[in-house]
């Protein structure tokens, strides 16, 4: 499977902070990769670099090709960032909020674009006319799935999904990602802090310390493995 | 070290005062009085300065402070025969308080919309000097020249064993005041008061949190400030021999943030720069172009081509004045 | 009573001027969080064009008008995106200093090409009155209302029903998010500003007439415009129609019935209503106030 997603020596820094010390790190098409690690490690760090809203020097390749540009143009290329907090536009109804995510897209005619997505989320057409604003955490979070969706996405970047969330809520995020990647064979880079959950839908991880890769492996690996667990999951 | 710190600003100061003192010698009368216009625009100068390179209070409005100073001071001349040099510490007194109690709204105001209140001031101070008719002498104006209460206006004035004739009695008149308030916003701006205002500005948060009364330092800048634009509007009237609505226009108050910004806050030197550049910028003008607009122009393109340029380097007024991005 | 009426059709005449400047003063801070101080000059530069094309060049009105919209659009786009644009990392202070300078540059420029003369600017509409119940309605205050509504109008569907529209709310209320998307944020803005340009001419435009066009026309007007922005909210839309329409009316009504008051003490008047609303409910009547926390 060719990497439809590759970092190399990747590094970024804010102002006299650096925050990615030579990142580097593959997404297969069509899999879930996880980047794990503590607070301040480099997480977020790392998909702002690949969306472009960090400066970052180091080579990035999406299909092949060089990645180049802002996050204007990174969402052309056909990735889709969903950054920490969701991203809704909160003062705008859910009905706009999703004809935005399809702002890349030259299509006219949205409706049939949200009816498949509200396949996933059935309960988006009840809340359509509503600020996004009004809806819970949850929701909110599923709003921006669903609207990454709209893009029709090659590579979806989930940054902690988990954050501010119920764990049952959290599962059911999770959950739908899975069935996204197995039936649409959706490739997904999630960020997450809760290692276990996200080990759960993984195929492969990266663990992350002080901006560089620590430890990495498939998902079965990392979590068989009891010294990285301790030292580097947390359970 | 402290000493030696201050003895170089000392030495500068003197250095200074004796240029100052020495140079009508040298030059016209009519350069003489041009030179007592930068002294007054100096003196409104260091007021603003103290309110917003200090405190970051932004005002579009001190060209209305000028204007109640300076119609303080005719109206005294000319309804109450008040000598001229005596009006001046009333204007000071009555511009301080007006500015001090406009302080006290102000103090709800954040950064953009108290620059858009002070705007306001000042496009309305002309409407409402007209509407006091009785008072103000109305779109008339009141007139100064040939009062005998105007020093040095009918004939030469001796001064120290010397004569002075009216451009050169303006001269020190205007200087004096100048560097006798730069000497005392410098003395108040050393000790705690200084480092209060400067706290103020840099994080009012902080500053409330270490016990340094908001309220009190902001209004009280203000109000400062506020006498220094009086003193000169005071000199202005007085310079002018004239006073009507439309000798403090709106584009004073621009010119006067516009000179705070070229020239720099802080140093009297940077200060002196931005008086000279408003006094001198329509003669330079006129080098661009005899149009009536020229000056405007090239005042309005410095404006923004030091905001490319330097917007940190000119004292870092961009620096201090983010402290107000709140919205 | 006859009397009442047509200071309450003047006044809604008066304040759909305000409201129209007031709107784009709102769809510039919206976007920007920036008070455009030029904007009364960038619509005086284009109500001059107008002029000068109608007056110098013989042109008849209404292609001018349209001509002057386009060459106020391209003007604040460009505007925007040479000066403006590359201040906005900065504080937004120092964009607002960049927009004073332009209020400075603008304003001699006028002077500059075509000198301080006042000089007398075309009305659209005819200058005679109507009869409606009894009471005179100068039609030329009908025409002016009329205008400014369909200019509302236009634009709320603009920014209801279109992508680009859809777009640049996004990008006024959430930058960062916008760019996610692939809005080309920036150029949202300057969308924005080339809108308000449009805005603040064809204020200028409707105001000359009665006014009489010098380079201080719309001095007075941004005042005004300021004043129905702050009464209606900072950052709404119909706030600043509203607060425009009522200001013209209030103003027209205490100048007409308060004697104090008077022809003369209007602008005062104006700045008092900035001031009561900025000191009582800084967030204007549609505006939601902000918790500033410590």
């Amino acid at each position: 499977m060719s990497a439809l997603l590759a970092l190399e020596n990747v590094e970024a820094r804010y102002g006299p902070v650096q925050a990615l010390r030579g990142i580097s790190l593959e997404v297969p098409e069509g899999a879930v990769v996880a980047v794990l690690g503590a607070n301040g490690a480099g997480k977020t760090t790392t998909l702002r670099a690949v969306s472009g809203t960090v400066r970052r020097t180091g080579k990035i390749e999406f299909g092949g090709k060089s990645l180049r540009g802002g996050p204007e143009a990174v969402a052309r290329a056909g990735i889709v960032h969903v950054p920490e907090g969701r991203g809704t536009f909160t003062e705008l109804t859910v009905t706009e909020n999703l004809k935005l995510g399809a702002y890349t897209r030259r299509e006219r005619n949205l409706r049939a674009d949200i009816d498949r997505v509200s396949q996933w989320f059935p309960w988006l057409p009840d809340r359509a006319n509503q600020p996004a604003g009004t809806l819970s955490g949850g929701e909110q979070q599923m709003l921006a799935v669903a609207r990454a969706l709209m893009a029709r996405p090659r590579l979806l970047m989930l940054d902690e999904p988990s954050l501010g969330l119920a764990p049952m809520i959290v599962r059911e995020i999770f959950r739908i990602v899975r069935e996204l990647n197995e039936k649409e064979g959706l490739t997904v880079l999630v960020v997450e802090q809760d290692a276990r959950i996200a080990l759960q839908s993984a195929s492969s991880a990266y663990v992350l310390e002080v901006g560089k890769v620590a430890v990495a492996g498939s998902s079965d690996e990392l979590r068989e493995n009891e010294s990285v667990r301790r030292s580097y999951l947390g359970y | 070290m402290r000493r030696s710190r201050a003895l170089a600003p000392i030495a500068a100061f003197l250095g200074l005062a004796v240029v100052v003192a020495v140079l009508p010698s040298f030059v016209s009368g009519f350069r003489a009085q041009q030179f007592a216009y930068v002294a007054i625009y100096l003196t409104a100068l260091i007021g603003l300065n103290i309110l917003t390179g200090y405190t970051g209070q932004i005002s579009l409005g001190h060209g209305a402070f000028m204007a109640i100073g300076g119609y303080t001071t005719a109206i005294l001349m000319v309804d109450h025969g008040v000598k001229d040099i005596w009006t001046i510490p009333v204007a000071a007194v009555v511009t301080g308080v007006v500015g001090f109690l406009f302080g006290i709204p102000a103090l709800r105001l954040s950064g953009l919309y108290l620059a858009l209140a002070t705007f306001a001031v000042a496009v309305s101070m002309p409407a409402v000097i007209k509407r006091f008719e009785g008072f103000t002498g109305g779109g008339g104006g009141l007139n100064l020249f040939g009062l005998p209460e105007l020093t040095a206006s009918l004939e030469p004035v001796t001064v120290l064993g010397r004569e002075l004739t009216f451009n050169d009695w303006l001269y020190y008149l205007c200087w004096t005041v100048a560097l006798v308030g730069y000497v005392i916003a410098w003395l108040m701006l050393r000790g705690r008061t200084g480092r209060a205002l400067r706290a103020v500005r840099d994080s009012e948060t902080a500053a409330q949190s270490s016990g340094v009364s908001l309220p009190a330092y902001k209004t009280l800048a203000f109000g400062v400030s506020a006498a220094y634009a009086g003193v000169a509007g005071s000199l202005f009237a007085i310079a002018t021999t004239f006073v009507n609505p439309d000798t403090f226009p709106i584009a004073l108050s621009i010119l006067l943030l516009v000179g705070v910004v070229v020239g720099g806050l802080g140093s009297l030197v940077g200060l002196i720069a931005g008086a000279v550049f408003i006094q001198f910028l329509p003669i330079w003008s006129q080098q661009v172009s005899k149009s009536p607009g020229a000056p405007a122009v090239v005042s309005g393109v410095v404006l923004i081509a030091l905001m490319f340029v330097l917007p940190m380097g000119v004292a870092g007024l961009a620096a201090r004045l983010r402290t107000l991005t709140k919205r | 009573m006859a009397d009442f009426w047509q200071q309450v059709v003047a006044g809604l005449a008066s304040g759909s001027i305000y409201a129209s400047l007031a709107l784009a003063l709102v769809l510039i801070h919206r976007a920007t969080g920036v008070i455009n101080f030029a904007q009364g000059e960038m619509a005086t530069f284009s109500t001059y064009i107008a002029w000068a094309l109608t007056t110098n060049h013989g042109w008849s009105y209404w292609p001018a008008f349209a001509v002057t919209l386009l060459a106020s659009f391209a003007g604040g786009v460009a505007i925007h995106q040479g000066i403006i644009r590359p201040n906005e990392k900065g504080s937004v202070l120092r964009v607002v200093i960049v927009t004073i300078g332009l209020l400075l540059a603008l304003n001699g420029l006028v002077t500059w090409i075509w000198s301080g003369e006042v000089r007398a600017m075309q009305s659209p509409f005819p200058t005679r009155t109507m009869d409606i119940a009894g009471v005179a309605i100068s039609i030329q205050d009908i025409g002016t209302i009329g205008v400014v509504l369909a200019t509302v109008a236009v634009l709320w569907a603009l920014f209801q029903y279109t992508k680009v529209g859809l777009a640049m709310r996004a990008a006024a209320v959430n930058p960062a998010e916008a760019r996610l998307v692939g809005v080309r944020v920036t150029w949202m803005l300057s969308l924005g500003w080339g809108l308000a340009a449009v805005l603040g001419a064809i204020s200028g435009m409707l105001a000359a007439p009665s006014l009489f066009l010098d380079p201080n026309l719309m001095a007075a007007l941004l005042i005004y415009a300021f004043a129905a922005a702050v009464l209606g909210g900072i950052d709404s839309p119909i706030g600043a129609v509203v607060g425009g329409l009522t200001l013209g009316v209030g103003l027209n009504l205490i100048g007409a019935y308060v004697d104090f008051v008077g022809a003369d003490l209007r602008l005062p008047a104006a700045l008092a209503v900035i001031l009561v609303v900025l000191l009582v409910k800084p967030s204007g009547i549609f505006g939601k106030s902000e918790v500033r926390r410590v």
